[in-house]
């Protein structure tokens, strides 16, 4: 596969911040490669430098010391902003405060008015876009009316219509509530599956890390571990000493197998765990 | 709200100049025929634009104050027969007359503005003034920041809206109470909610610059439209049309000067 972001060696010390310890830094060293059409996960608590990580996928900050590149280009080389800023798309956590017109076409075009598309590019993005994100319909609405499941898909569709080749989520379902929360995801696993875009999902709940091709914890600033959702939330131990969670059915599986039980090693969601206990329960069963 | 009338279909542009012009010549009425003309175009106005003549009426209930007070203070000003005398205050004929051309001049100035503001989107509004005033720019006014200002203020009061009720009613959860006491303690007992609201605009607003430069923003430089607005046929008759009333606000000032 091929590397679309390297991140090399990146330190990170908010401004007014003092201090050379590794606590007065955001980030302590981060060291990652994101490939090109991936799904990537990044978790851990907060204050674990995910967020502040995020913003650095398009510039937004620039590390202290340390480099980035996107598609080769370094993100602090300041004449190719805009460029890195076509590729990467970044969604924030709150769904009112990016939507920046109060028509849900118009704030769509938002982007592709900035960067110089011609009108009817624009009219034919902004209508691909909503229909990717399930939002045709709402297009004349005003978004104050709209649900904020309703809003952040508005708000991806916002970065699609830019057609990024990578778009970065900062907890986008932190504040939304669980109907508005499936929709979200359901529209990004979408989005990579038929697109190709290259997701970097930043996140808090692990059910939703599950769904990626590959999760990377982070703590403290740094990457604690990385693999597959399977490698990773096999790592109970870790985790937990860490106090991150595991999915509920992981956790499950691992304390009904820590009592002897003999299960599969890391299950990731309810069917795989209602599968593994079927299988047990019937291999009990005629072994009598 | 939105709709296919011929006042929807017009240029937001076209629409803005002729109000202007429109509440020029509702000044320029000098008498009660002239007055009429104007009013039936008003009438004429509402009845194109397809909405229910109530949501006019009720846009006249928010400034109800503004015209019962101009017109009491003109009911007071006037010349001609005495019909009631107190002290200093006389009733005239000529009060009575001015009392209705003032209430009848408000009311229409007031619901040809609103038929602006229902048929024209916000976005095109915000879009129409940028393009008008964008002669200024050659005298360094920065239009397209005015517009974009514009554009975000209006997107954002629905917003801060929702935001000022939930706090009050935080507010009120802790005991807070904003209901009783005289205006001084009523303007006190804002402060609580005016703080916090104050605080969380300045963190919306630095998220939305951030989610603005992820989306390239540069300040208008380069920039492209979705929706190009253009004059079309409509906007001529309408053009054409407005013309018209307006020569016959003028020939009636000239025909009848003393019909007050």
């Amino acid at each position: 596969m091929e590397e679309f972001i390297e991140v090399k060696d990146v330190y990170f010390q908010y401004e007014g911040t003092e201090g050379e310890d590794s606590s007065a830094f955001a980030l302590n060293g981060v060291n990652m490669t994101i490939n090109k059409g991936e799904f990537v996960a990044i978790v851990g608590h907060n204050g674990s430098g995910k967020s502040t990580l995020a913003k650095h996928f398009n510039s937004i900050y620039l590390p202290t010391t340390g480099d980035i590149f996107v598609d080769g280009i370094n993100t602090k080389d300041d004449d190719r902003l805009f460029e890195i800023r076509k590729k990467v798309g970044l969604v924030l956590q709150n769904p009112d405060n990016q939507i920046v017109a109060g028509i849900v076409e118009e704030d769509v075009a938002f982007g592709c008015e900035n960067i110089g598309i011609p009108s009817k590019e624009i009219r034919i993005r902004v209508d691909n876009a909503l229909k990717a994100v399930d939002m045709y319909d709402y297009r004349t609405h005003s978004p104050d009316k709209l649900s904020g499941g309703q809003k952040q898909r508005i708000a991806i569709a916002g970065i699609i219509a830019m057609e990024p080749e990578c778009i970065v989520l900062d907890e986008p379902t932190a504040m939304l509530d669980p109907q508005g929360r499936d929709e979200v995801i359901h529209t990004i696993t979408e989005l990579n599956r038929n697109m190709g875009i290259t997701i970097i999902l930043i996140t808090h709940y692990m059910e939703e890390a599950v769904l990626a091709d590959r999760v990377i914890v982070m703590d403290s600033g740094n990457v604690l571990t990385s693999g597959t959702p399977k490698e990773v939330f096999a790592q109970v131990e870790l985790l937990k000493q860490r106090r991150l969670d595991v999915p509920q059915a992981t956790e499950l599986i691992y304390k009904l197998a820590g009592c002897g039980f003999e299960l599969p090693k890391c299950v990731l969601n309810e069917e795989e765990c209602v599968q593994a206990l079927i299988k047990y329960c019937s291999l009990q069963k005629k072994n009598g | 709200m939105p709709g296919k009338s011929f006042i929807h279909k017009m240029d937001a542009r076209a629409k803005i100049l002729l109000l202007i012009v429109y509440i020029v010549f509702i000044f320029l009425c000098y008498n009660f025929i002239s007055l009429a003309v104007m009013t039936a175009f008003t009438v004429l106005v509402i009845a194109l634009t397809k909405i229910s003549f109530i949501k006019y009426l009720k846009s006249l209930k928010v400034i109800l104050v503004i015209i019962i007070l101009t017109g009491i203070l003109n009911l007071f000003y006037g010349s001609g027969e005495v019909l009631w005398e107190w002290w200093m205050i006389k009733l005239t004929t000529g009060g009575i007359s001015n009392y209705f051309f003032v209430i009848i001049r408000i009311s229409i100035l007031m619901m040809v503005s609103s038929a602006l503001t229902y048929t024209t989107s916000p976005t095109d509004l915000t879009d129409a003034i940028e393009r008008l005033l964008k002669p200024l720019s050659f005298f360094h006014v920065q239009v397209h920041e005015i517009a974009m200002m514009m554009t975000i203020a209006l997107r954002f009061i629905p917003v801060l809206l929702e935001e000022t009720d939930k706090i009050m009613n935080a507010q009120k959860a802790r005991g807070a109470d904003m209901e009783s006491g005289n205006i001084f303690q009523r303007v006190k007992a804002l402060i609580p909610v005016l703080i916090p609201l104050f605080v969380s605009s300045f963190r919306r607003a630095n998220d939305l610059a951030m989610a603005m430069e992820c989306r390239c923003y540069n300040g208008g430089k380069n920039r492209t439209r979705m929706k190009i607005l253009h004059y079309s046929v409509t906007d001529l008759i309408a053009l054409v049309f407005s013309a018209v009333m307006f020569v016959g606000v003028i020939l009636c000032n000239l025909y009848f000067p003393n019909f007050v």
